[in-house]
């Protein structure tokens, strides 16, 4: 059994990673965070800094949950890497983080949650970020 | 008086509104392509030569003066905030600026760079502005052997005394002026390294030659390692610093100037040793030296006005002599030649008004960048999350299109993509670009003062020694190229110190 979360470091990226520690520990499955940046910015606050990684597989150790990290830099969007490490592993199911946007807003904007929706093979839970 | 008078004239004719837009424009982008590792003043103003053609050569200057000033004020934030130096001038300062953020002190090191550029460049231009007509009175004297001596100077000592390898300087020269060579020798008519082909008689347009090396270069370069593991700007409020900052940071500014003015105005200073020095001295002479390495103040604020103070420096023997010391300002003297303006000692008589309005017009860009680099810091910072194929696809259609609408021929595009495979080639095997571009452009005018002097002495070498000042040049230039093989010799017995700049410092030292 397999759980994939995309992270990023964002109030929603943490919503997701904490609803995915959850899914993980009912189903006692392995958890694979994945992180990632298309690599082609200098600076891209989406890819979690060095200090923020060591944390979370603190507090995933603790748990006691078995994880697996990865980090590609690779110059592929977000989604399709969440999708290829779904397809890699087997995903039972992938979790994601979404941000709040009226109608008009997703109109506009593109977005990695709703590509994953449309072609993940596997159930997707999409969590939100609190208030 | 009269250097008041005609910088008066100048600040008149900069201060025009079409002259003060340019000015905005040309700070603007220089702090731009200053905060962008990669990107450099140089490569903008290739870029923008085709562009300029048909502007009035001072607004021109003015605009290509601004970048060359912004430039370094953008290269600070990008050292303080990425620990990645936009610019190898400001290698040193990430040593300390980015220690300081680190710490949470972001603000006060982006605050005393500015502040300290804004001093020292100040500082630095108020000099050239004094110390130019000096050197152009003494310049008109000189005859064709001395100026082929100061030139043959400027050339082996941006060559043997920059760059790590001088192995790889020296290739770089020879293959800049190889590319000098080509085209119709002004002197005999005879074809040289044309290969038949009727097109390259004119010899290679600077202009093409420059934008290919820089921009199609570094945009192939940059093709080539596209991915890179993202780094973490550390965000960053106001800019400001309290009064125990200024206390700490005003000596060290007047100090760095000191250092960067005559190093940027000898051939061959360049702007990254008197940064070096001014940091070695800072930690030296500081009260706080257990500081230094955890991000000392000091070290930030003295290398950022040396590396400004040196920019002023070199304009020094550009406008009097004609004689480029970095790659900025031979793309700028490119650029006068393709005005048709003669560079030269000469230029201050020709051309007194551009000259000083390009004067006048250092001055106010220093005062704009101040304004816009304080209270805007933050925001330059975010030009970091630019995704870089977006960026060098744009540079590269702008180097297409500049190439070609220099003479509308579909044959400098093929020149264009040779040259830029070269910059590329050169790149990859860690050949740095400054002496090749100083060897186009030079190249030309050395032939030119060598024939001169040969002429006169109907055809003796010995011709070449004629005056003192060249005897005295060669003897320089004779201390240059031994003086590696003395140091080796002098140290034989002694271990070698480690060096004091960490080799992960990564600026690439052809972006200047």
């Amino acid at each position: 059994m397999t759980v994939v979360v995309g992270y990023v470091p964002t109030p929603e990226g943490e919503a997701a990673l904490t609803q995915a520690i959850t899914e993980a520990r009912k189903a006692n499955s392995t958890l694979v965070l994945i992180n990632s940046s298309k690599g082609e910015a200098a600076v891209d606050s989406r890819f979690a800094q060095e200090g923020d990684i060591q944390d979370i597989e603190q507090r995933l150790a603790g748990q006691g949950i078995e994880y697996l990290i990865k980090r590609p830099v690779r110059g592929h969007d977000a989604a399709a890497e969440v999708l290829d490490a779904a397809e890699e592993h087997n995903a039972d199911l992938i979790v994601i983080g979404l941000r709040r946007r009226t109608p008009v807003g997703k109109l506009i904007m593109g977005s990695t949650s709703q590509r994953i929706l449309l072609e993940a093979d596997c159930p997707v839970l999409a969590v939100k970020a609190g208030r | 008086m009269d250097v008041w008078s005609s910088l008066m004239d100048g600040f008149a004719t900069a201060l025009t509104p079409m002259n003060f837009l340019y000015a905005v424009i040309g700070v603007v982008l220089g702090t731009a392509v200053g905060v962008l590792p990669g990107l450099g003043p140089a490569m903008t103003v290739a870029l923008l030569l085709p562009v300029t053609y048909a502007l009035e050569p001072t607004s021109a200057f003015i605009m290509f003066a601004g970048i060359y000033y912004g430039g370094m004020y953008g290269g600070s934030t990008t050292s303080i905030l990425l620990n990645t130096p936009g610019e190898s001038s400001s290698v040193v300062t990430a040593i300390e600026g980015n220690k300081m953020a680190k710490a949470g002190r972001a603000a006060q090191a982006l605050a005393t760079a500015a502040i300290g550029s804004f001093v020292a460049g100040t500082i630095g231009t108020a000099l050239l502005a004094v110390c130019a007509p000096i050197v152009v009175k003494f310049a008109v004297s000189l005859g064709a052997p001395s100026y082929f001596a100061i030139m043959v100077l400027a050339l082996l000592a941006v060559t043997a005394v920059l760059g790590s390898s001088r192995l790889r300087g020296f290739a770089s020269l020879g293959l800049g002026l190889a590319i000098g060579l080509v085209g119709m020798d002004s002197v005999t008519g005879q074809r040289r390294l044309t290969f038949g082909q009727p097109l390259l008689a004119d010899g290679l347009d600077i202009v093409v030659v420059a934008v290919a090396i820089f921009a199609v270069g570094e945009a192939l370069w940059v093709a080539a390692h596209l991915r890179r593991t993202p780094l973490h700007a550390i965000p960053v409020g106001q800019p400001w610093m309290g009064k125990s900052d200024w206390k700490r940071s005003w000596k060290p500014w007047l100090r760095g100037t000191a250092f960067g003015f005559p190093f940027g105005a000898l051939p061959a200073g360049g702007a990254e040793i008197p940064t070096f020095l001014s940091y070695v001295t800072e930690k030296r002479l500081s009260k706080h030296p257990e500081e230094f390495g955890k991000g000392a103040i000091e070290g930030v604020a003295g290398p950022e006005a040396a590396n400004n103070a040196a920019a002023a420096g070199t304009l020094t023997p550009m406008l009097a002599l004609g004689l480029p010391t970095n790659a900025t300002a031979a793309v700028m003297l490119a650029a006068f030649t393709s005005y048709g303006i003669q560079p030269g000692p000469q230029l201050f008589e020709s051309q007194g008004a551009l000259v000083w309005a390009l004067i006048a017009s250092l001055f106010i860009g220093n005062l704009l960048l101040l304004l816009i680099n304080l209270p805007l810091a933050p925001m330059w910072a975010k030009l970091l999350q630019l995704p870089r194929p977006y960026l060098y696809a744009g540079i590269l259609f702008f180097a297409t299109l500049g190439a070609y609408s220099v003479n509308l021929q579909a044959f400098d595009l093929v020149i264009l993509l040779v040259l830029g495979a070269l910059g590329f080639m050169m790149r990859r095997f860690g050949l740095p670009v400054l002496p090749l571009i100083l060897g186009v452009i030079l190249g030309p005018r050395i032939e030119g003062q060598l024939r001169k002097t040969l002429q006169l002495s109907a055809g003796d070498p010995a011709g070449l020694l004629s005056e003192p000042i060249a005897v005295g040049i060669y003897v320089i230039i004779g201390i240059i190229l031994l003086w590696p093989f003395a140091y080796k010799l002098f140290r034989r017995n002694r271990p070698a110190h480690k060096p004091l700049v960490p080799a992960n410092s990564g600026a690439a030292d052809y972006s200047d």
